[in-house]
């Protein structure tokens, strides 16, 4: 019996012409846990290049997708706020190393090479605060007493993000990478769909731990409100909300539950970053221990 | 029930007899069956339907706590939650019992005295039922002078695989007997029975031996409670019921730990057996974790926003 391999020379040498290969286009669904689910609600919409035509389909998240991404954030918060700072700066090393490797990818979706330099810059930055952070914003505090008095800083635990829609891969890049490198969880709401669904194989295949992040595609507006008012969220970045009336709403709703909430002013996504994103969702534990008998 | 003459008072009389009722039941069609659980668990229960349904469900819950682990404080405390589940809402009903081992019984009494609320011991070498009958009763007859009201029995699965029907229903007329005025409640432990069929045997024989209750399983054994198997035993007792006229309850117990999964078991009550069992009286929620997502759920209704772990009690 002739092989598939023997089938395809022969039609080869015969010179028939082969036929047209169908097109295989990439769905864009939601990231969630570490796996591409689609939406709950089986809604999606249409995503435009930058002369107006026609790209994908994107998944558009609904508050349901919110409430599970929530879960999978919750779920995936010991064992990642656990892990040694050592592991989480490799791991976040990785996450460079694999966009490296993905360069074309991005460039297909207009991504700027030097936008694309900077992320993977900026993975790399972050990936060397992950051991370093604890020295900085905490430390051994000198008392009048008999004792051993240390600051250290603790993850706040899930964080949902805005994340900006320009530069679609540098803000995104941005937001994530240091709620995670400080041992949260993150969640992020991106109407950069097709550069953050791209980002999320990234991740996926990364050894980022399924759950660290979840990236939702879809609307600020529907799904803000959801996320900020949860109990279950400790914290909420607005730099992506450009709607400063959406953005009061969202820190009003997250006053209510004691979230604690970042709102830049006008970033420069160029400069050095400094602690600030970082250090916006740790929070210090201080610790008294007996010295001598 | 009365001694009165019914088709089914000769079926107890000896093994062979009882043999032939019992293989003489209908068969189930498992796929059907499985089918038919699975449609009804598709119902969209919403809005004021979705609140009365937490709200029943918080009271048909058997919070229990079976762990080797169990301390006089932890029992406490779930007694402490029993009966003010959230205590930042008042309108919150307490649950409908505690469940525990024997020796917590005494600490659990003093607990709950006064509050309404039923206290279930498990008994008769809990979860195997690998004892001889002496011990099972003296185990249940201790529960009951501790001030346990409700028994959670095991049957005898290696009996009744054996097909030593009589012995399994002769020992739960013992333990019936035992619990003098407390409720028994059957474990079938339907994850040993293998077949559909072989619940639906063993939920008769539990009802014709004097069960006030049929439960599915101790929750030691995987799988614990399914909806397929509540819903052949919701059938046994709707026909049990249309045949001697008396009424049993059912309770499943064990891997329900969501609203969702509650809400589809609420459902298949009404379903099958019908509104007359919607009632903590006749229906119950064997389970642990399941009361703080019911309370979770019921705070999203009540202040449109969603509610986390960290504003309940652990257990």
């Amino acid at each position: 019996m002739p092989s598939k391999k023997d089938a395809a020379a022969a039609r080869t040498t015969t010179g028939a012409a082969a036929p047209a290969r169908l097109a295989v286009r990439k769905t864009y669904k939601l990231f969630i846990g570490g796996a591409f689910p689609r939406s709950e609600s089986g809604r999606t919409y249409v995503v435009a290049d930058s002369k107006g035509q026609f790209v994908a389909n994107a998944a558009q998240a609904s508050r349901k997708d919110a409430r599970d991404a929530v879960l999978a954030a919750r779920a995936a918060f010991g064992k990642w706020s656990g892990a040694t700072a050592y592991n989480k700066g490799q791991v976040i090393y990785r996450v460079a190393e694999m966009l490296e490797g993905r360069r074309g990818e991005f460039a297909a979706l207009e991504v700027p090479e030097s936008e694309l330099d900077e992320a993977i810059d900026r993975l790399v930055w972050y990936a060397g605060w992950t051991d370093k952070i604890a020295q900085v914003a905490g430390g051994a505090n000198p008392v009048a007493g008999p004792y051993f008095n240390i600051s250290s800083p603790e993850p706040s635990g899930v964080v949902a993000v805005v994340a900006p829609s320009s530069p679609a891969l540098l803000g995104l890049v941005s937001v994530i990478a240091p709620v995670i490198a400080t041992g949260n969880t993150v969640i992020v709401i991106s109407d950069a769909p097709r550069v953050a669904i791209t980002l999320a194989e990234v991740l996926a295949t990364s050894d980022v731990p399924g759950g660290v992040v979840n990236i939702l595609t879809g609307s600020a507006a529907e799904m803000g409100p959801w996320l900020a008012s949860h109990s279950d969220v400790n914290g909420l970045d607005l730099t992506g909300v450009a709607d400063a009336k959406l953005a009061l709403e969202l820190e009003q709703a997250a006053a209510e539950t004691l979230k604690r909430v970042r709102r830049p002013a006008a970033v420069d996504w160029s400069a050095d970053p400094g602690l600030a994103p970082m250090t916006a969702y740790l929070e210090t534990k201080t610790v008294w221990h007996p010295k001598g008998l | 029930m009365t001694a009165t003459i019914s088709p089914l008072s000769e079926v107890t009389r000896s093994d062979a007899a009882l043999r032939t009722f019992l293989h003489g039941l209908p068969g189930v069609d498992r796929v059907g069956a499985d089918a038919r659980a699975a449609g009804l668990g598709t119902r969209s229960i919403k809005t004021t339907a979705k609140a009365w349904a937490i709200d029943l469900a918080i009271r048909m819950v058997d919070l229990t706590t079976l762990e080797g682990a169990d301390t006089p404080g932890k029992v406490r405390a779930l007694c402490a939650k029993a009966r003010r589940p959230d205590p930042a809402d008042p309108s919150c009903p307490p649950v409908a019992a505690i469940c525990v081992y024997p020796s917590m019984v005494p600490t659990a009494a003093e607990a709950l005295r006064g509050s309404g609320i039923h206290l279930a011991s498990v008994a008769t070498a809990f979860p195997s039922g690998q004892a001889p009958l002496k011990v099972k009763l003296d185990d249940t007859r201790a529960a009951v002078a501790a001030g346990a009201d409700e028994i959670d029995m095991v049957i005898s699965r290696g009996a009744f695989l054996a097909g030593r029907y009589l012995e399994v229903f002769e020992e739960i007329t013992a333990i019936k007997e035992a619990c003098g005025k407390a409720h028994l409640k059957v474990i079938l432990e339907t994850g040993e029975l293998v077949t559909y069929d072989n619940v639906r045997r063993a939920s008769w024989l539990a009802m014709l031996a004097g069960g006030d209750f049929i439960k599915t399983s101790t929750g030691k054994v995987s799988p614990a409670a399914t909806l397929p198997v509540t819903l052949i035993m919701l059938e046994a007792v709707r026909d049990f019921l249309d045949t001697t006229g008396r009424k049993v309850g059912v309770k499943p117990a064990g891997g329900i730990r969501t609203t969702k999964d509650a809400i589809k078991y609420l459902v298949m009550v009404n379903e099958i057996a019908g509104d007359g069992w919607l009632d903590p009286d006749w229906f119950r929620f064997g389970a642990s974790t399941l009361l703080n997502d019911l309370l979770m759920q019921r705070t999203k209704l009540a202040t449109g926003h969603y509610s986390g772990p960290d504003y309940f009690t652990l257990d």
